[in-house]
């Protein structure tokens, strides 16, 4: 394969809003590349844009100007219909608020990504989903709807269902946002998890608790990226164990399987 | 090629919204049910008419007096035709094609007692050739000879019903009637024909020679309704009308200006008269419970509208995954056909059923033919595609992060 180290490739982009008479310069001139494997946490005040960018990545708007590739194509050039495909085959999404069907069980949610792969690279769709369940620990929750899981469940199915077309990129929109600090942790130690298995991830988050397990912090500021830094990440998985063991220490010997919850 | 996928997803969807499902397909089942219910109506009492022509017997030719279009030119006093036992005669003597032929006097509710009581049925004065021409039997005594028609004899054959009215089980042969204060002797019983589609009995007749009824009974009221004939065969009935044509114009001395004052119809002129009243009732009726059909897939619209509002966010999962604008539009599309189609169905059930529930409690004849039951299910079908194509297309339009973001 000829295909470069760099998944992202961002150049000069520009997103502007009209709205009636003002303008809102969401993205001001954002340059950045991110390489395969990398795990890179956007950061930024509210409104610093990193939503804007994170949409255009994921190919749900377009630029204003600039120019943007993904494994060598360049997606601003793309039609509608190109842009859903790159989105199906190329590109998971997390969001904060899970987004499930409602009604609809885990397993057929993590399928759906594959009806809509036009490729068809994927024969069997209920295998791939139940692969994709067990690889983010839910492989007995298969037949569970939404509304029987709990938030970090869910968010565990949205991650499973983001990696079921193998894509290139997960991109997650400040995925912990609605989980509590233990659940945070362990979605962190999954996606760390991932990561190591070489799944490219873009995370946005508020929180420094979070973009700590990441390996490179970006942040934004006004549309502008002001720092680009990388780290020597955490590790979540070694969090979640201390955090654990300090609970059970905490209730004593009253509840031994808390190690299992969730 | 995703089109199957895609009516899994649409199946789906419409299962797991059973209540949403149900009340969106209510106006089409209604609508197909009313439109099947209607037409099996107008085309039941349609074929019983037609039936009830043909039973009147086979290979016949009815004459009735008056002109067939009163438009054309004007007779003055000679427009009150009449049909005579004379024209009658004429035609038995000089048609070639004509079988046999009887002259039909008639007489709404005479007074009958006889028996254990008195009863009103229809006088019906002919020849004993009308037995012959509709095929009568007797299941009791016999029918009058031309002997006692010609000599006005006092005997009477009487229809089933008035048997059971006047003498329950007993058989009235040899008794005595009175009819309209005349007395006569009970020759014969019909054989049951048994109702029409309206509901008249055709069995609540008194059959007597037309001589005694225009001479004792109906006297100076008496009046020819119409002269029954039939042909040897099929191939005769045309040939005959013709000819009993030139024979009735010679009769009435009506010069070659003049338009006929008699109309003579063949049972398919008949049958056809008779269809194009009932065909303009049952397109009446089909087009009124059209309208329940069109207010149905309004209501299809009205709920994919909402539906489309209400899943918004579902439609932004969808296109943030990877559907496309024509995937989405394809769904909406599928999900509101597949109801319309799913409605249609069940109206037909219903249909179905409601046509075969009136024609067991209520009497009346329904015919369900398999044209109607086609033209629904393709007419449900349309309904949902245009009905529902509205609502996919807006669907489709969404921007994914507008959708995405829409609470
Ligand atoms: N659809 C839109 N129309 C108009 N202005 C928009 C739109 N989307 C975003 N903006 C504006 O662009 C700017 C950047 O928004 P963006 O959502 O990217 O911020 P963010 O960094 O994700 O903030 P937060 O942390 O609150 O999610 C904001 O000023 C916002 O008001
Ligand atoms: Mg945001």
């Amino acid at each position: 394969m000829s295909e470069t180290k760099e998944v992202i490739r961002v150049q000069q982009i520009r997103k502007t809003y009209e709205m009636g008479k003002t303008k809102v310069h969401a993205l001001q001139g954002v340059d950045f590349n991110v390489q395969r494997g990398e795990m890179v946490a956007i950061m930024g005040a509210s409104g610093s844009g990193k939503s804007t960018l994170m949409n255009i990545i994921g190919g749900l708007d377009y630029p204003t100007s600039g120019s943007y590739f993904l494994d060598d194509i360049e997606v601003n050039k793309l039609t509608k219909n190109q842009l859903a495909d790159i989105r199906n085959q190329k590109i998971g999404f997390v969001f904060q608020g899970f987004n499930l069907l409602a009604r609809t069980s885990a397993l057929e949610n993590t399928e759906l990504p594959l009806l809509y792969d036009r490729s068809k690279r994927v024969k069997k769709h209920s295998e791939a989903a139940r692969q994709s369940l067990e690889r983010v620990g839910l492989g007995d929750r298969v037949d569970h709807f939404p509304n029987e899981l709990s938030g970090g469940q869910q968010q565990r199915v949205a991650i499973a269902r983001a990696l079921v077309t193998n894509p290139s990129l997960v991109l997650a929109d400040e995925p912990t946002g609605n989980l509590d600090s233990k659940t945070t942790v362990e979605v962190m130690a999954l996606f760390q998890e991932l990561n190591e298995e070489g799944v490219t991830i873009l995370l946005v988050t508020h929180e420094d608790e979070v973009a700590r397990y990441a390996k490179r912090i970006v942040e934004l500021r006004d549309g502008k990226i002001i720092k680009d830094v990388p780290q020597t990440p955490d590790s979540a998985a070694k969090d979640l164990e201390e955090l654990l063991l300090r609970r059970s220490e905490e209730q004593g010997a009253k509840e031994p399987e808390t190690a299992q919850a969730d | 090629m995703q089109a199957f996928r895609l009516v899994k997803v649409a199946g789906k969807s419409i299962i797991k919204n059973k209540m949403r499902t149900l009340l969106t397909m209510l106006g089409i089942i209604i609508g197909v049910g009313a439109v099947i219910v209607m037409v099996a109506i107008g085309e039941g009492a349609q074929s019983q008419i037609e039936q009830q022509i043909q039973n009147l017997g086979t290979n016949m030719v009815v004459v009735t007096p008056g002109a067939a279009q009163t438009s054309g030119a004007s007779q003055g006093a000679s427009s009150f035709s009449r049909l005579t036992p004379e024209d009658a005669q004429k035609i038995k003597n000089e048609s070639i094609y004509s079988a046999n032929v009887s002259p039909v006097y008639s007489s709404f509710r005479a007074q009958i007692v006889g028996g254990e009581g008195n009863w009103r049925a229809t006088i019906l004065g002919v020849t004993p050739e009308y037995q012959v021409i509709r095929n009568w039997d007797t299941t009791s005594g016999r029918f009058f000879d031309a002997r006692e028609e010609r000599t006005g004899a006092k005997v009477v054959v009487l229809g089933k019903t008035i048997v059971d009215q006047l003498y329950g089980d007993r058989d009235p042969v040899g008794e005595r009637v009175i009819v309209n204060r005349v007395p006569m002797q009970v020759i014969g019983v019909l054989e049951s024909k048994g109702q029409t589609a309206d509901g008249n009995d055709q069995d609540d007749f008194i059959v007597l020679p037309y001589t005694t009824a225009r001479n004792r009974i109906l006297g100076r009221w008496s009046f020819m309704r119409q002269i029954l004939i039939n042909t040897y065969s099929a191939e005769d009935i045309p040939l005959a009308q013709e000819e009993v044509r030139a024979i009735l114009r010679e009769s009435h001395g009506l010069a070659s200006w003049e338009a006929d004052d008699f109309e003579v119809r063949n049972q398919e002129q008949l049958s056809e008269a008779a269809q194009g009243t009932t065909e303009v009732m049952t397109a009446l009726l089909a087009a009124i419970a059209s309208i329940s059909l069109l207010v149905g897939g309004i209501g299809i619209m009205n709920i994919m509208l909402v539906s489309v509002t209400e899943r918004t966010r579902e439609i932004g999962i969808r296109m943030a995954i990877g559907a496309r604008g024509s995937d989405v539009l394809t769904q909406f599309l599928i999900e509101s056909i597949v109801m319309s189609i799913l409605g249609g169905a069940l109206g037909i059930a219903l249909g179905v059923g409601g046509s075969t529930l009136l024609g067991s409690t209520m009497g009346w004849a329904t015919a369900v033919n398999s044209e109607t039951v086609v033209i629904a299910i393709a007419f449900s079908a349309a309904v949902g595609i245009f009905f529902g194509f509205y609502p996919a297309k807006k669907a489709a339009a969404l921007n994914p992060i507008d959708a995405l973001r829409f609470e």
